[in-house]
């Protein structure tokens, strides 16, 4: 998966796979309605599959201070 | 009776005779009251049968209890279960949560070989991007088991 892979690439990044049925309660707090859902510090939050390019423009949001 | 058909243990044997360095699973359980965890047995057993399956010695199960192993949660930095901590050369921050079932299985797969390579086969502008990041990140991925 594209999140563990830059996970490996970076000790700042740390990336879950989250299995949504498990987790109602996250799925709420997240609103998440369609699969798979990408959520970035809390804030920054994706819906659907997320290519490679698209993934690091929303992270470097982060350097940003937006996230 | 196992939980991957003879079909899929074939293939999962076949993937990971990919792996090249050793991985370790370090799965987060709840062992008393596993009410509380409906799929936390069944994912226990999973993550066995498929360790089970590769290349002798290069993939290994370790078992924490969530409640009793405060410093290995902690380590970890695990806040659900059940959990499995993917760790190859070091701890890349990469976990699982929920049984790895349907796509996460899959990802299961490819994530154990790229792991043993120790290598994130990104491109290059991705790591050059990467490379400029100074502040932590946490990215979750939430998926469903269809």
């Amino acid at each position: 998966m594209l999140a563990h892979r830059l996970a490996m690439e970076s000790d700042w990044i740390r990336a879950d796979m989250v299995e949504a049925t498990e987790f109602p309660h996250l799925a709420n707090k997240y609103q998440v309605f369609g699969v798979p859902r990408t959520i970035i510090n809390e804030t920054i939050q994706i819906e659907g599959a997320v290519p490679e390019p698209m993934l690091v423009n929303e992270l470097l949001k982060v350097l940003d201070g937006q996230a | 009776m196992p939980l991957l058909s003879t079909k899929i243990q074939a293939d999962v044997r076949k993937a990971l005779e990919e792996m090249a360095g050793p991985v370790k699973l370090v799965m987060f359980t709840q062992a008393a009251q596993a009410l509380e965890c409906e799929m936390c047995a069944e994912t226990r057993a999973l993550v066995e049968e498929i360790a089970a399956l590769a290349p002798a010695g290069k993939l290994n199960v370790e078992v924490k209890d969530f409640v009793a192993d405060t410093a290995a949660v902690e380590a970890y930095q695990v806040d659900k279960i059940p959990a499995i901590a993917l760790v190859g050369a070091k701890d890349y921050g990469i976990r699982f949560y929920g049984i790895p079932a349907g796509y996460e299985f899959s990802s299961l797969m490819d994530d154990i070989v790229t792991v043993s390579k120790g290598e994130s086969v990104l491109a290059p502008a991705t790591k050059a991007a990467v490379a400029k990041l100074n502040q932590p990140v946490h990215i979750q991925v939430y998926t469903t088991p269809t």
